[in-house]
Parts: structure tokens; C-alpha cells; sequence
């Protein structure tokens, strides 16, 4: 890497202060290699594929009335109509990529709310923790979904606060989980080495105790995205979602279950496409976790791990 | 294999008294992975000791489980055979090894606090082993009394109804010792089991063992990486290196006259309670399983390395009475390995200390841990802080460099008084006073390169522009031998002794004028251990810095330290000159420590 650059000395140690190791990736393919991983992030992606390009190849326009109220799938209408006669295919095509962006937004927001949450209440310890710690158990006394609609009912049915809504639920569980990580990590001496440093305990924790937490945050994005996806299905369902006639998988199976003997393939293939995307996320995000702990190593590589770990304990 | 019989084991008399022979014994990393451990063969006669040494990873605690027909997971013995009493142990089906294990060869793990069930009354815990071999025994009550008189415990009710936490280190070691020997077993293995204990302890604890193989004619194999142990306990030595051995042979002969570089190596690393010397350590690192070569897997670190060396695997030839795996095994000259005296110091300069503690007093909560300390560095000099366990060293140094904030009392750096925590100390003060953390296992961020980790403190501490704080990285790594090649490497890519010199490096890159080193070099092998304290010795003298050496190595004192300082239970027992403390100790505390440092005796 460093064949181009001129060749002073100073060149070198410049250019080595700088490198980064782009582990995590790695840890992704090889995720991605395992069966359960594959299984995961072919069906994850298959539905993320049908909810983008969905919309650039929907047959109708969603809106249309175009068939007959619950209308038998036919050559033209392959899954059919739905309650008003408008054609399921393309509102099955349409309806997902609302749904994945904001289950993505919330995600973000619950993990980045809740990791300052509880990463400043495992290094700052004191006050900070138990003013954070007791604000998340109130919070976790909830249900996750009463305690998103209760925040819908207070704030109102926009796309962004229901987003928000979601996010803030995230926070408690995801502040909870990072907290213990974090506990363990800011025991250890290179923290204190930083400290003696002079160093600001926001950096701290910015620069020393967060990297070390991209296994349990990555992990624990992916679970978010998985709950995010049901509960933002399950709204829609409850009509907070976004408002008719715009289409919504969620909306769908609501909209769609009186004529469940009629047309099943209005509420059905929603649903299917929901159900393959939890389950490709969850189970994409198990075998990221294996492997990033070490459950699926070989056996040869684990003894090699448990041998260093000896060293490590004398 | 050539069997390391005869003249090779002189302890053995015949035959017939042989307890454990162990026959080509092979390890690999799953059924056909690359060999853990390789062509091991000894054998042990009853009453006798046999001492398995070496660095860790040499594969010695394999070996040890090995014995018991156990291999860790992952690994798989592979051939050989483990004769007790002349039955194959890893012949037996799963059901009569399960028998035999407890009943005619028990197992000593390293660490009794993690290896006793913590829910379990002592007494419970020994009778289970009793119950379990119940054909073995009589009366199991009075077998449990029994057993413990042997490992000197009072079988008092009171003490039979405690718990493991309830009992203090060395208590619980005996108990450990006493479940192995319950079942009066032919063979016993014990895997470092005095690491982690005090010297006075860990001596009661070896008289035990001696005691006992030799009283009921057991035969033991003791793993252990401190030369210094072994040397005052064992009959026999073997040594590993990479999962060979490569010497085996009586005690007095291989520490004496060792042959194997090797084995000179780690005699020369180990320190002398009694004389100031250099320590001598070996260079390099021990290859991992996969990634050792054809030749002698030694041959990279070796001074006495020849042409062959290096593709020609040695075997075991008998050569002055021992068997050696090397190739000049009968032309290397046979001397006991001698270290240089050590020059003493520059003389205490007069002048204001660099550091002095007044009355200082520490707590935990509301557990006190030290009480009116007093002490002084002067400057250019280097302190060395000594006591066991518990006796509140490292809190005295976490004090100073203000990671820990509750105490009373006044540490001056300078003349100038310092705040309690690190947090309240002016930045150029936290320059100046730097701190060296016990484990570098954990002092490195895993997340960042030696570079960064180095370059971050130039960056918290100076204003240097980024292509000056890259020359002082470079420098500083020079000086502590390590090459530029480790720039953009992560702590995991390297051994414990190369962390440790990162560490050493971090904080000597800021010209500081104090160093704390806390137990530095607890968490190394001993030829590590040589080489960290002869740098610390080397720059302290080349920079006249002030230093406070916390150990609880009373051996390494001299090779490094001017001054010493003892602490007992949170209290100053004795403070002066090393040769003062160490020569005429006057408090009857410090007399016992020194008494009980293990010496390597070559006899």
C-alpha cells in the first residue's frame, strides 16, 4: 500500500497511523456463508428486492379501481382484487417500501438513543445511571406496541411519529443490553489508561468504549429492524399507518380480512411477505451473532481461541 | 521413540515400581489437524515427583489432561499410550475411564476458587468424590477426616459446613488437594496449582504434596511454568518446548548442567532473591501448532543454531546422563549458565523526591486497605513496593496515579501536592507521573493499532504536529526494541511481552519523569518476564528516571530496584536499601517472605 508513497522515513508511520481493519465486513460474508445466514439474507432480500422495485413494475396503478370487489385471481389480475376492486398485485407491490424505510429509521433511532442511553449510564455510573436505568424500567413496564400506540394517541397518526414512536420504544431494550456490555468494558485498563490521559469521559466512551461495542450493536440492529417491521405491520393493521388509500401491507390484511373466503390471496400474500422478512432478518442477524462470537467457528479454530484465552487469564 | 529410561530417569530403580509410563503420546488439533503435542514420553516411579515445565502454549497443560484420557475441546489424542500401574488409561471404554478418573488418577486444576462448586459445603464436596467411587473406600466420614489431617486442615464440624468463599485461598487449594488424594488415587496431576497463592502458602502447599507422594507412594506429575517451584520440589524434570520435550532428566542434572538451549534459556531468566544479575531472557516467540517447520521448532531463537537447525528434526538422544532433543546435544559444552553481576546504580542523588506518600490511608468502600503509608522516591531511583496479596500494593499505586479516589492523607510529585483523582490533576502532572497497568491483555484497546494507541497519547498530551509525533512514535519504538513492522498491527496480533513493551513504549513517548509499574510482569512467562525488567532497568538508568516497581516477586528486587519498601496488610512492615531488606531483614514478617521465595536450587 505504501509503494507509491515517496520514500522518507516519516512516509510510512504517517501513512500506518491511519490504516483501519475492516473486520466487521469480514465477519458479514462470512455471516453470509453459513446455511442459516444465507437462508436469512436470501429471503430478507428478496422482499427488500419486491418492495423497491415493486412500485417501476406494478401492472395498475394502485388507486385504480380496475376489477371487482374481491375478485377472483384471473389471468389479467393475478392475486385478484380487494375490497374495493383494485388490483392486489400492485398495491402488494406498492405497499412495502414505506413500511421497510420507516422500520429502518426506527431501528436507527432506537439504537442510537438507547446505545448514548445506556453506554452513559454504565461509564458515568452514580446519578446518570439511575436517573437513565429507572427512566427504561417505567418505560419497559410497557408493552412494546401499547406503549407505541399510547405515544400515537397522544402525538397523532403522522408517517414520522409513528417512526419516532417505534424508535422510542427501541431505546429502553436496546439501552439495556449495551449497559451490560459496556459495565464490563469500562473496567478494563485500557479505559483507565485514557482517563490518565486527561481524556473527556464523552470521548471516552466515543472513542475507546464504542468500538468495542460493533458485535452487540450490529446484533442488536438487526433484532430492532426484525421488531420494527412487526410492529409497524402491526399499526397499520390497527389503522396507524399511512392513511388510504395508500397502500400498506399492513393496512391490507386489515382492510382485506372480511372477503378472506372471497379473495385469501389479498390477506395472504401481505402477510407471506411480512413473515419472510422477519424471519430473513432475525435469522441473518443469529448467524452474524455466531459468528461473531465464535458459536460457528470450526472446532480447530475455537481450541486454538480457548488456548489464547488461557494465556490470557494467567 | 527412544524412551527416556534407564540412565535418562535416574529416580527409577525397577521395573516394578513404575506407576505412570506414558509412551509416545500425540495431540492433534481435530482427527488430522496439525500436532498439538508430539512424541511424549516419560514415566514416573512411586513417591516421585516429575516436574512438566515450560512457557505457555508449549503444551504442557495438554499433556496434563492427557494423562487423565481428557483432551480439551477441539483437540483429540491422537496416539499414544498413558500406562498406570501398566493398564492403558486411553484404551478404557468411556465407562471405566470415568471409573479410574478420581479413583486411581486425580486431577489439581490451577485454580481451586473456580474449580470447587461454590454451592457445596467442604465437607459434601469431599465425600462426593468418595461417594461416587464408593468400592474404593470404607467408612466415608472418617475418610474425610482423614484426608483432611493429610493436607493439614482441622476436620472441625465448623470448617466441614463452610463454603468454598468462605475459605481463604490456601484453605481451598487443601481442599482441592484432598479431594484428589480422597480415593488414595496411584497417579496424581497437578496443573500450576500454587499460581495463583502467596509464597508462604504456596511453600505449605508444596511440603503437602511432597509429604503425601511420598508417604502413600504416589506417583505425581507437577505442571508448572516457575522453574524456581519445581527446582525445590520435583525428582525429575521435563521440559516442553512446542509440544515436545526437550530435556528430561534428574533435577539436580538438568538445572545444574542444563544441555538443551532451551532449558539454559529459561534458567537464565529466572531471578535470584540472592545476587544482582542481568537477567537473560530468549528473544522471539514459541510457534503455534500448524506453524511449526520441519527442523527443531527452537532453532529460531536459538545462539547455539547451526546449518541442520533448521530442517533437520532433532530426536532424542541420552547425552550427560538426560535425554535431549537437539542436534548438538553431545557437542554443545556443558557450563552452567552464568549471568552477569549487576553494576550497582548511580548513587541516590540528593535532591527533592521525585515522589513522597505521607500518612496516606485507603478504603474500598468500607473495607480499609491501607493505613498511614509513608514512602519516598527519590529522584532517579527506582522503588520496589513488595508484599503478598491482599496487602494493598496496587491500591498505593492506583492512589498516586489517581485512578482510585478515596484516600486521606498527602502524595506530593515533586514538592507539589496531588489531587485525589486523575480527573482533578492538571494535565502536565498526568504527563509526568505514568502509569504501566498489570495485564497488558487489557491496558491495549483492542479496536486500535500500536500506532494509534501510541500516537493518542502524544496527541492528548502535546501539540505536535502530526509528522513530529510520527518521528517520536518511531523513536520510541526503537527503544523498546520493537520494530516498525508492529506500526499498523493490532494488540491481538502480538505475544504478551511485545503488549507489555507497547504499553512500556505509550507511556514512555511522553518524557515522563515518573513510572509506576504495577506487577508488569505477573501476567508473563518467566523468559518474558527477564526481558521487560531488563528494559525497565536499562531505561530507567539511561533516562534517571524515577520509578515505582509494585511486585510481588521478592526475587526480582535486586535486579531492578535500589530502594524496596514492605507492606503488610496496608502498612509499611520495612523500608530501605534492597541489599539492607533482602541481607539483614529485621522484621520478623519480611524474614519469613524471603525465607519463602522459592530458589532455584541447583544443588
Amino acid at each position: 500500500m505504501a509503494v507509491n508513497a515517496p520514500a522518507t522515513p516519516a512516509a510510512q508511520p504517517r501513512h500506518a497511523l491511519r490504516i483501519r481493519r475492516h473486520q466487521w465486513g469480514s465477519v458479514f460474508w462470512s455471516a453470509a456463508r453459513t446455511p442459516r445466514g444465507m437462508v436469512g439474507l436470501g429471503l430478507a432480500s428478496f422482499v427488500v428486492l419486491v418492495a423497491i422495485i415493486g412500485p417501476f413494475v406494478a401492472p395498475n396503478s394502485p388507486d385504480a379501481l380496475v376489477t371487482l370487489a374481491f375478485g377472483k385471481p384471473s389471468g389479467q389480475f393475478l392475486l385478484g382484487g380487494d375490497f374495493l376492486g383494485r388490483d392486489v398485485l400492485s398495491r402488494v407491490l406498492n405497499g412495502g417500501w414505506v413500511l421497510l424505510i420507516m422500520a429502518v429509521c426506527a431501528t436507527f433511532l432506537g439504537i442510537i438513543g438507547g446505545a448514548a442511553a445506556g453506554v452513559s449510564a454504565a461509564y458515568l455510573r452514580g446519578i446518570s445511571d439511575g436517573i437513565i436505568m429507572r427512566t427504561v424500567d417505567v418505560i419497559l413496564s410497557f408493552p412494546q406496541l401499547v406503549f407505541a400506540l399510547l405515544l400515537l394517541s397522544l402525538l397523532g397518526p403522522k408517517l414520522w411519529l409513528i417512526t419516532l414512536a417505534v424508535g422510542v420504544s427501541h431505546a429502553p431494550q436496546v439501552a439495556r443490553v449495551l449497559r451490560s456490555a459496556t459495565l464490563d468494558l469500562s473496567e478494563r485498563d485500557f479505559v483507565k489508561a485514557a482517563e490518565l490521559q486527561g481524556m473527556r469521559p464523552a470521548k471516552v466512551m466515543w472513542k475507546e468504549i464504542l468500538p468495542n461495542l460493533v458485535s452487540p450493536l450490529t446484533v442488536e440492529a438487526g433484532l430492532r429492524l426484525t421488531y420494527s417491521i412487526v410492529i409497524m405491520a402491526g399499526l397499520a393493521f390497527l389503522g396507524f399507518g399511512a392513511p388510504p388509500p395508500n397502500a400498506n401491507w399492513g393496512t391490507m390484511i386489515n382492510e382485506n380480512r372480511d372477503g378472506l373466503s372471497l379473495n385469501p390471496w389479498a390477506v395472504i400474500v401481505p402477510a407471506l411477505l411480512i413473515a419472510l422478512l422477519t424471519i430473513g432478518t432475525n435469522s441473518f442477524t443469529d448467524a452474524f451473532a455466531r459468528v461473531a462470537i465464535g458459536v460457528d467457528r470450526r472446532p480447530e479454530e475455537a481450541a486454538l481461541i480457548d488456548n489464547l484465552g488461557q494465556e490470557v487469564s494467567k | 521413540m527412544s524412551e527416556p529410561e534407564g540412565a535418562a530417569v535416574p529416580g527409577l530403580r525397577s521395573e516394578a515400581t513404575i506407576r505412570l509410563k506414558v509412551t509416545g503420546l500425540e495431540v492433534r488439533l481435530g482427527r488430522s489437524g496439525p500436532d498439538v503435542v508430539r512424541d511424549v514420553s516419560f514415566a514416573v516411579s512411586a513417591g516421585a515427583v516429575l516436574g512438566l515445565v515450560g512457557e505457555s502454549g508449549s503444551g504442557k497443560t495438554t499433556v496434563a489432561l492427557a494423562l487423565l484420557g481428557h483432551a480439551r475441546r477441539g483437540l483429540r489424542i491422537t496416539a499414544g499410550q498413558v500406562l498406570l500401574d501398566g493398564m492403558d488409561l486411553l484404551a478404557l471404554s468411556p465407562r471405566d475411564l470415568r471409573a479410574a478418573r478420581g479413583a486411581r488418577v486425580s486431577y489439581v486444576p490451577q485454580d481451586p476458587s473456580s474449580a470447587l462448586n461454590p454451592t457445596l459445603r467442604v465437607g459434601t464436596q469431599i465425600r462426593e468424590v468418595l461417594r461416587v467411587h464408593a468400592e474404593t473406600m470404607g467408612d466415608a466420614g472418617d475418610r474425610v477426616a482423614e484426608v483432611m489431617r493429610e493436607v493439614s486442615l482441622d476436620p472441625t464440624p465448623e470448617l466441614l459446613r463452610r463454603y468454598p468463599h468462605q475459605l481463604s485461598g490456601g484453605q481451598q487449594q487443601r481442599v482441592a488437594l484432598a479431594m484428589a488424594f480422597a480415593c488414595r488415587p496411584s497417579v496424581i496431576v497437578l496443573d500450576e496449582p500454587t499460581t495463583g497463592l502467596d509464597v508462604s502458602t504456596q511453600r505449605h502447599v508444596l511440603e503437602t504434596v511432597r509429604g503425601l507422594c511420598h508417604s502413600y507412594g504416589v506417583a505425581a506429575v507437577y505442571v508448572s511454568h516457575d522453574l524456581a517451584v519445581v527446582s525445590g520440589l520435583v525428582s525429575d524434570v521435563a521440559v516442553m518446548y512446542a509440544g515436545r520435550v526437550v530435556e528430561i532428566g534428574s533435577t539436580a542434572r538438568l538445572f545444574g548442567e542444563p544441555v538443551h538451549p532451551y532449558t539454559r534459556g529459561l534458567i537464565g531468566a529466572v531471578p535470584s532473591p540472592e545476587h544482582a544479575e542481568v537477567l537473560t531472557g530468549i528473544d522471539g516467540q514459541q510457534p503455534r501448532p500448524g506453524h511449526r517447520g520441519a527442523g527443531c521448532s527452537f532453532a529460531a531463537r536459538c545462539d547455539y543454531v547451526i546449518a541442520g537447525c533448521d530442517t533437520q528434526a532433532p530426536e532424542l538422544v541420552t547425552a550427560a546422563g538426560r535425554s535431549v532433543r537437539c542436534l548438538r546435544a553431545t557437542d554443545i559444552q556443558i557450563a552452567p549458565s552464568r549471568r552477569m553481576p549487576l553494576k550497582p546504580g548511580p548513587a541516590v542523588t540528593a535532591g527533592e523526591p521525585a515522589m513522597s506518600v505521607h500518612e496516606v490511608s485507603a478504603s474500598y468502600g468500607s473495607t480499609r486497605v491501607l493505613s498511614g503509608v509513608n514512602l519516598e522516591v527519590p529522584p532517579g531511583t527506582c522503588v520496589a513496593v513488595v508484599g503478598e496479596s491482599g496487602s494493598g500494593k496496587t491500591t498505593l499505586a492506583r492512589c498516586m496515579a489517581g485512578l482510585h479516589s478515596n484516600w486521606t492523607g498527602e502524595i506530593t510529585f515533586q514538592g507539589t501536592p496531588l489531587a485525589r483523582g486523575a480527573r482533578q490533576r492538571e494535565k502536565d502532572v498526568l504527563r509526568r507521573v505514568q502509569y504501566i497497568f498489570q495485564n497488558p491483555y487489557t491496558s491495549l484497546n483492542p479496536r486500535k493499532t500500536i500506532g494509534q494507541i501510541i500516537d493518542q497519547q502524544l496527541k492528548q498530551f502535546t501539540d505536535l504536529s502530526q509528522r513530529d509525533r510520527s518521528a517520536r512514535v518511531l523513536r520510541v519504538l526503537e527503544h523498546v526494541s520493537l520494530g516498525t513492522d508492529f506500526l499498523s498491527n493490532y494488540p491481538d496480533q502480538l505475544s504478551g511481552g511485545e503488549r507489555q513493551r507497547v504499553a512500556i513504549a505509550r507511556a514512555l513517548v511522553v518524557e515522563p519523569e515518573l513510572l509506576i509499574c504495577d506487577e508488569v510482569t505477573s501476567a508473563l512467562d518467566v523468559s518474558v518476564q527477564a526481558i521487560i525488567v531488563e528494559l525497565l532497568r536499562r531505561i530507567q538508568q539511561e533516562r534517571q528516571l524515577a520509578m515505582i516497581f509494585i511486585t510481588h516477586n521478592l526475587a526480582l528486587v535486586r535486579s531492578i530496584a535500589q530502594s524496596a519498601v514492605v507492606l503488610r496488610q496496608g502498612t509499611v512492615a520495612e523500608s530501605g536499601q534492597v541489599e539492607q531488606i533482602l541481607d539483614h531483614p529485621a522484621d520478623p514478617y519480611t524474614q519469613r517472605l524471603i525465607e519463602d521465595v522459592p530458589k532455584l536450587s541447583r544443588r
